[in-house]
């Protein structure tokens, strides 16, 4: 860490994480009230629990940008932040809408556009702190040194920042309400927070593999190219089936499937970066959850959503468990993974140490990640099941999810293996234990305080 | 990667054709919320109910278990054709009876079958959600669910 003012990445981490474990004990719960569905009913039913899942999911990868944001920021632009006071407001403020949000659910006190619950003072809090947010970013990077990776990620929380305005338009219109939900919905998990993903991407594998900074910046711009190229158009293939007209299904198919190739990109870009680097950086578990955030992002955005995206294909599975078990690997892949990425690698450099508690920190990658594969896996399964028995059959929604059952117990095993992995990955990261530390290894070893780069 | 292609120009092709797919999805929103509003959801008056019915949809978070026009959660039925699956599409006052019914049976209570919560509505509330059911159910979905069972 070279800047004071970077500090203030650490508290977003650590309220990121204590959402974290507030977002996959949620999750476990509901994915055994499938399995037992009277476990709450009455206290606290499935509706619920589902908002706190989701809520908590998108609060806190949003901090965990905003922590990565405070802490790439400094180092690009080689300033301190503007204000660290205003930083840790707009902690706070997140803070008190986050609780303010999730006691309201208890008391059922919510909205009701998925994912957009929040109260409308929540709502407005969110867009407070994301103005505070960008004020004081903007001011940082114009006051220093102009980077891609810092101008690609501004850009990315800009443009993300501007589409929340959207979670103020409710049209009385259900099809005209819908299709403004996805310009936050899509716009955001499909085209701006890819180019947010795309910088900590670039940044991480700048710091970790030491490749040329030219080098990295071109892959940089030529991955955020093709995911806005892509991903804009992209919105279609949520537009087949709610009230929009019929050439959203061409526009939609082909531009939907097209966006794999961000996804290809940046698992290719990844790769290649660690080939061709010279470092051999002591952050081991860091460069593991880069690159597998990359891969399985490819894997859950890319493969699992061209499975699905046609619109031929697409008439049939539309809201399925095939659905279900996208979304899962998709988010794990693409933005839990990423943040998990810089938290492990920034972590240590906060706190001053060296990389501590790899070999725990990996063991929990590749439990979230077996589990989540085998949820993924497990809910395809049954996803095609119900696409056949309830679609092309005929048979009634209810009759289909009893035949079920299987699945869900397999994916609520899945589920544990995450959740402990999650609890083991905050262990690791918050607890540092004395006895294990991994050396650098003999070729190349790389410094691990965060010195300027070579090639820079 | 190639050398004709610099940091710079590949910076411009970003900024560029971002703007020119900003440009084309603006032009083709403005035409979708035109035909949503003159054709496809054209069939049936969006009335004091429907938008009433649409605030009891919301103010339950119905969405967080069951799917409306394949979105949402997918723990409980679809309910975009429910008004279709029930037999009441052209018949209000059948669709208030039989939605009243089924929401003042809830939750069952059977053991080992999902529970629907019970939801305090007034009549207003319910005459509202059901004309609000049978407004998504009358939309031109391009044929969307391929069956009843939705």
């Amino acid at each position: 860490m070279k800047y004071q003012s970077q500090q203030v990445a650490y508290a977003y981490f650590v309220a990121a994480m204590a959402l974290f474990a507030v977002q996959v004990l949620g999750g476990l719960t509901i994915g055994w009230v499938y399995v037992q569905p009277n476990f709450l009913a009455e206290i606290f039913p499935f509706h619920i629990i589902r908002m706190v899942h989701t809520n908590a999911l998108i609060v806190w990868l949003l901090l965990g940008f905003f922590g990565a944001a405070y802490y790439m920021v400094p180092e690009e632009a080689e300033r301190e932040i503007w204000s660290t006071k205003l930083a840790y407001l707009q902690l706070a403020i997140m803070i008190i809408g986050t609780l303010g949000a999730v006691i309201g659910y208890g008391f059922k006190v919510h909205g009701g556009r998925e994912f957009l619950e929040q109260p409308l003072w929540v709502r407005f809090g969110i867009l407070v702190a994301a103005v505070i947010f960008l004020i004081n970013i903007s001011m940082t990077v114009l006051a220093g040194r102009k980077t891609a990776i810092t101008g690609v990620l501004l850009m990315g929380l800009w443009l993300l920042s501007l589409l929340w305005i959207f979670s103020f338009i409710n049209p009385d219109n259900l099809s005209l309400d819908k299709m403004y939900w996805w310009f936050i919905v899509h716009l955001w998990v499909e085209g701006t927070w890819e180019l947010v993903m795309a910088s900590i991407l670039a940044f991480l594998l700048l710091k970790l593999t030491g490749v040329d900074r030219e080098v990295i910046e071109k892959w940089l711009y030529v991955i955020v190219a093709t995911a806005l190229f892509t991903g804009i158009l992209g919105t279609g293939h949520h537009f087949f089936w709610i009230g929009l007209p019929g050439y959203w299904q061409w526009i939609g198919s082909i531009f939907g499937a097209l966006e794999i190739v961000p996804f290809f990109l940046m698992m290719s870009f990844a790769f290649v970066m660690v080939w061709k680097g010279r470092r051999n950086h002591p952050n081991k578990a860091a460069l593991l959850w880069s690159l597998g955030s990359a891969t399985i992002a490819f894997f859950g955005a890319g493969v699992w959503g061209v499975l699905h995206n046609m619109h031929g294909v697409n008439f049939y599975s539309h809201g399925t468990q095939i659905t279900a078990a996208h979304g899962h690997l998709a988010f794990y892949g693409a933005y839990v993974a990423i943040n998990l990425a810089i938290i492990t690698y920034a972590m240590p450099l906060l706190r001053r140490r060296e990389p501590y508690n790899q070999v725990l920190n990996m063991a929990s990658f590749w439990l979230m990640t077996g589990g989540m594969a085998f949820m993924t896996f497990t809910l395809t399964f049954a996803g095609v099941i119900q696409t056949h028995m309830q679609r092309v059959l005929g048979y009634y929604y209810m009759e289909v999810q009893d035949e079920l059952v299987l699945f869900y117990v397999m994916r609520f095993i899945a589920g544990s293996s995450v959740v402990l992995g999650a609890l083991l990955f905050i262990y690791s990261i918050m607890v540092v234990r004395k006895r294990e530390i991994i050396d650098a290894g003999p070729a190349n070893p790389a410094p691990t305080t965060s010195e300027t780069v070579a090639g820079e | 990667m190639a050398e004709f292609l610099t940091k710079s120009r590949a910076r411009n092709i970003f900024y560029g054709g971002s703007i020119f797919f900003v440009v084309i999805f603006i032009a083709l929103t403005v035409h979708s919320h035109r035909y949503i509003v003159t054709t496809s959801t054209a069939g049936m008056p969006l009335s004091e109910a429907v938008a009433h019915g649409k605030e009891v949809w919301e103010r339950n978070s119905c969405i967080n278990c069951h799917t409306l026009h394949g979105e949402g959660a997918y723990f409980a039925p679809e309910l975009g054709n429910v008004m279709t699956r029930w037999g009441v599409m052209d018949d209000p006052e059948g669709a208030y009876e039989i939605l009243d019914a089924w929401i003042e049976a809830q939750p069952s209570g059977i053991e080992g079958r999902r529970q629907m919560p019970y939801f305090e509505l007034s009549e207003e509330d319910k005459r509202g959600l059901a004309e609000f059911l049978r407004w998504a159910d009358q939309t031109d979905t391009q044929g969307w669910p391929p069956n009843d069972a939705g």
